[in-house]
């Protein structure tokens, strides 16, 4: 199971990756070996504003369906459209090309309660 | 200690160490751990599709009836008309209450010197106390599940693969018929059928030869490149075909002539169990019946969600999935008979949200090899 160091973690499997204030969202190789193929993702429009904690999303997957949860809150600056064709790159590459949005955050507190790897694997183990 | 050790009822059938070893992800399904997947279900269902895979189906029912009174006991028991079985047929067939309700859907094989009924793996105990508590003198039913491991080889290039492991001229065996082959030094049933729409074959393997054929089909489908296929692509793979799944589509709530079988229930082959009450639904026509649905767009149709018609829920999922073939959702459920001519639109609740479908004609996927 790969865990990347560098990332954090939420309990609900998402992970979140920050550089300067944009922080990058996806979810975990396990949720993604949990849900099976991915069908599609629905993301929120450029602009939404998104909070820790709440839904941000939904992602459909051929044994079952789960809401996303955002990590942090703030802005989206982006989202992956390449998943709108390509919706098992979250199977294929789930911390590469298979991210989901990217935000732009208001409150860089909140990285400091996200899960780090060693927390996170020990949920998955 | 893994978590399976701790539930002592769970069984594994005899090619768990295989699907293990596949790197296959394994969940307890009808008192067995079985595989759902191994690589992916889009691709293990595009493979049987295109080409070939095998399935371990071990944990299906096999009851076998035999004696004077076999055929009469059956015949009582079933809805369709076993009679016309000659030896080596297969026919698919309901076991139904006295209400109409479905307790089982099974197929009957007529065998040289007795018929074998198998049934679904999650129904075998309520199956067999159902038959049991009906037998008739002259009739003997032995349950012998637990005594065979079943792997089915399906999709266009089945019997290319099966033919590696067997000098028997499978040509000769049609759909739904079967016969003893021999593979090295096994001997065994092997019929063409299954549950997937396309050509393939389905063994009924000792426990003692179980280790052999699995290798052996292995061995033979390396040279097609045949997949291993879990139960998750085998509920897609059904349901493009329309096949109905017991406990979701059908169950003691349902009737034949509800769920679209009235193809299996033979009414003048003489009284069976139902046989008034489901020849009256048929004549009057039933309050509502299993159809069809094509979605369109990004949505997922799962078991249980509603179907609404105006603002009023009309009828329930009972199948749903993103057609791996046809890349679009599909469904199958229960809708007032007045809404289910092909064509009529009806929406589908997907959390809170409604997606337009339309009523199909079955089933979804229409290039089936099956013959």
């Amino acid at each position: 199971m790969i865990i990347p160091d560098k990332l954090k973690y939420t309990s609900e499997h998402e992970w979140v990756a920050l550089d300067e204030d944009i922080a990058t969202f996806g979810i975990t190789e396990y949720a993604q070996g949990e849900l099976g193929d991915v069908v599609f993702v629905e993301l929120p429009a450029v602009g939404i504003k998104v909070k820790a904690l709440q839904p941000f999303g939904t992602i459909e997957a051929v044994k079952a369906v789960s809401e996303l949860f955002a990590p942090m809150s703030g802005e989206v600056a982006e989202i992956n459209k390449e998943l709108e064709t390509d919706p098992m790159l979250v199977n294929r590459d789930p911390y590469g090309q298979g991210w989901m949005v990217k935000v732009r955050i208001n409150d860089p507190g909140e990285w400091d309660r996200l899960l780090p790897a060693s927390e996170y694997s020990k949920l998955v183990g | 200690m893994d978590e399976h050790s701790l539930s002592d009822n769970i069984k594994e059938t005899p090619f768990y160490k295989y699907h293990v070893a596949a790197g296959a992800k394994m969940v307890p399904f009808a008192g067995y751990l079985m595989p759902i997947q191994y690589t992916g279900i889009t691709e293990e269902h595009l493979a049987v599709r295109k080409n070939v895979g095998m399935f371990d189906l071990s944990h299906m029912g096999e009851f076998e009836i035999s004696g004077p009174k076999a055929l009469e006991f059956i015949q009582m028991m079933t809805t369709n008309d076993a009679s016309k079985l000659t030896v080596g047929q297969i026919q698919y067939s309901i076991l139904c209450y006295p209400d109409g309700g479905i307790v089982d859907d099974l197929l009957v094989y007529r065998l040289t010197d007795k018929y074998m009924l198998v049934v679904n793996a999650s129904n075998i105990d309520k199956d067999f106390e159902w038959l049991k508590s009906h037998l008739i003198e002259g009739a003997k039913l032995v349950n012998r599940s637990d005594e065979f491991g079943l792997l089915a080889v399906q999709g266009p290039n089945a019997q290319k693969v099966v033919s590696q492991i067997t000098d028997f001229d499978l040509e000769t065996i049609p759909y739904y018929n079967c016969a003893v082959i021999k593979s090295g030094k096994h001997t065994f049933l092997i019929s063409r059928t299954g549950y997937t729409g396309e050509d393939g074959f389905e063994m009924y393997l000792t426990q003692e030869m179980c280790d052999d054929l699995w290798k052996a089909c292995i061995v033979a489908g390396r040279k097609f490149d045949m997949k291993l296929i879990g139960l998750g692509a085998r509920d897609s793979l059904r349901l493009e075909m329309k096949m109905a799944l017991y406990g979701n589509d059908i169950d003691k709530s349902t009737t034949p002539i509800e769920a679209g079988l009235a193809w299996v229930v033979s009414f003048d082959k003489g009284d069976f169990m139902a046989r008034n009450i489901l020849l009256k639904q048929k004549e009057e026509k039933p309050k509502r019946r299993l159809i069809c649905l094509e979605l369109e767009g990004k949505a997922f149709p799962r078991h249980g969600y509603d179907l609404v018609a105006g603002s009023e829920i009309v009828g329930q999922v009972t199948s749903g999935t993103f057609s791996p073939s046809l890349q679009k959702p599909v469904a199958m459920g229960y809708l007032p008979l007045k809404m289910t001519a092909l064509g009529n639109a009806v929406d589908v609740k997907i959390r809170d949200r409604l997606f337009p479908a339309v009523v199909v004609k079955p089933p979804f996927y229409k290039e089936g090899t099956h013959r």
